[in-house]
């Protein structure tokens, strides 16, 4: 075999290796979006039941909470970002990365102090690399996340919310994380968690129920004990979602970039197969023009010795 | 037939038990209360402890660890980060978790443990 012929074969070998494990993970990724979809959905009523409970209290009564209430001169913010563990995703993570840069370009220009949590390995790697100050961090879950993860990063958060601003305390929590669209479309977004956005609820309640007004509750132990206890659980279960619905981002982002790794491995495939056709067929080409010139050869020399 | 209250049991990943009932029973941090159908709204803090709920063909009974109670137009949520019903608990699980929590002087543990053993021997 000639080494040109070598060189293409042990290439195809070697790419449809390749292709074999991306078409595997593929496969992987796509039975954990499901699960990941499955596992949003499983969490939505706590989730809605929670706000609608928030809700009832922020407009049912006039209490005023360390968590709801907006500072007059926010001197500093808390950003939280959720990027994957592992990559091998797309931009996903980058993607979520690019996010937070913006919205802590945007905080800063309103002169506002950043104060950066982090989720993932690869954001944590992203930081680490330019050694930019992370305040805490948390990794090996974002496959799929459990409640408890979500309630580990909330206590340290809700910690600093409520510590006083002088004190290092932060005025303002953002969350930032891919946000799961559909199977194609995940789009990283930035919210803002704390101070809670009271204008928002009365709306929503609108869209639910139109016309109603929310009952005048009785609360149990007082409105305030109800807020202490409702804020904390109301800030985990969005952190939850938020894990949630990153993982279920990741493994779709994951899905999509395998695809394509898959797809540009056949491409690769069928053209290598081409070049090492072409090879062939050129050996063979050449070893009949050099017997039929060997052939001619040997003919005219015994032509020649037969005069 | 008596009136009826629909009642959402949901655990923060995933929903535990809805349906109707006439009355159910909750443990919150000011002491147990109970809610009939067309009870004043109500937002309640809940403390870890067996909540037992009145149906037409008898009683459902749910450790619930931590959370809330909710009550509005004869709709009645219980939130919890952590509710299993009493047919899902593992009793002898539950008794060896006692058992070393009380060994490790585990306070909370012991008391999870103990609110499942609890919820069971309601049942």
């Amino acid at each position: 075999m000639g080494a040109q012929l070598r060189v293409y074969k042990r290439r195809i070998k070697s790419v449809t290796a390749t292709k074999k494990i991306t078409k595997a993970m593929e496969m992987i990724a796509a039975s954990r979006i499901v699960k990941a979809q499955r596992q949003v959905a499983a969490s939505t009523p706590y989730a809605s039941e929670l706000t609608r409970a928030v809700t009832a209290v922020a407009t049912g009564s006039t209490t005023k909470h360390a968590l709801t209430t907006e500072a007059e001169n926010p001197v500093r913010a808390a950003v939280l970002l959720v990027t994957s563990d592992r990559g091998l995703a797309g931009g996903y993570s980058s993607n979520a990365i690019k996010a937070a840069e913006a919205l802590t370009e945007r905080l800063r220009a309103e002169g506002k102090d950043v104060v950066t949590y982090i989720v993932g390995r690869k954001g944590v790697a992203y930081y680490g690399f330019r050694e930019r100050p992370v305040a805490e961090s948390w990794t090996g879950f974002t496959d799929s996340p459990a409640y408890a993860d979500a309630k580990r990063i909330a206590g340290p958060l809700i910690e600093a919310v409520q510590r006083d601003t002088a004190e290092g305390g932060v005025d303002e929590l953002h969350i930032v994380f891919t946000e799961f669209a559909s199977m194609m479309t995940q789009t990283p977004v930035d919210n803002r968690l704390l101070p809670l956005s009271l204008e928002k609820a009365p709306v929503e309640q609108e869209a639910g129920a139109p016309g109603r007004i929310m009952p005048l509750f009785d609360f149990e132990p007082s409105a305030e004990g109800v807020l202490d206890a409702l804020l904390p659980r109301y800030v985990e279960s969005r952190i939850y979602n938020a894990l949630l619905q990153a993982a279920a981002s990741e493994h779709a982002a994951r899905r999509r970039a395998m695809k394509s790794a898959t797809d540009n491995a056949e491409e690769l495939i069928k053209s290598l197969s081409r070049l090492a056709n072409a090879a062939r067929q050129a050996e063979i080409t050449q070893e009949i023009s050099e017997i039929v010139g060997g052939a001619s050869a040997l003919a005219d020399a015994t032509a020649g010795s037969d005069n | 037939m008596a009136a009826e209250l629909h009642v959402e049991l949901v655990a923060a990943d995933r929903s535990v038990w809805s349906g109707e009932a006439t009355l159910v029973i909750a443990r919150t941090t000011s002491g147990d209360i109970g809610v009939m159908p067309g009870h004043q709204p109500l937002l309640g803090v809940l403390e870890s402890g067996p909540v037992t709920i009145r149906t037409a063909d008898g009683n459902v009974v749910a450790a619930v660890h931590g959370g809330f109670i909710s009550f509005a137009d004869d709709k009645l949520s219980l939130l919890a980060e952590v509710a299993e019903l009493a047919d899902e608990i593992d009793v002898k699980r539950a008794e060896r978790a006692l058992e070393r929590a009380k060994s490790a002087a585990d306070a909370a543990a012991e008391r999870r443990a103990d609110v499942r053993l609890r919820a069971v021997a309601g049942h």
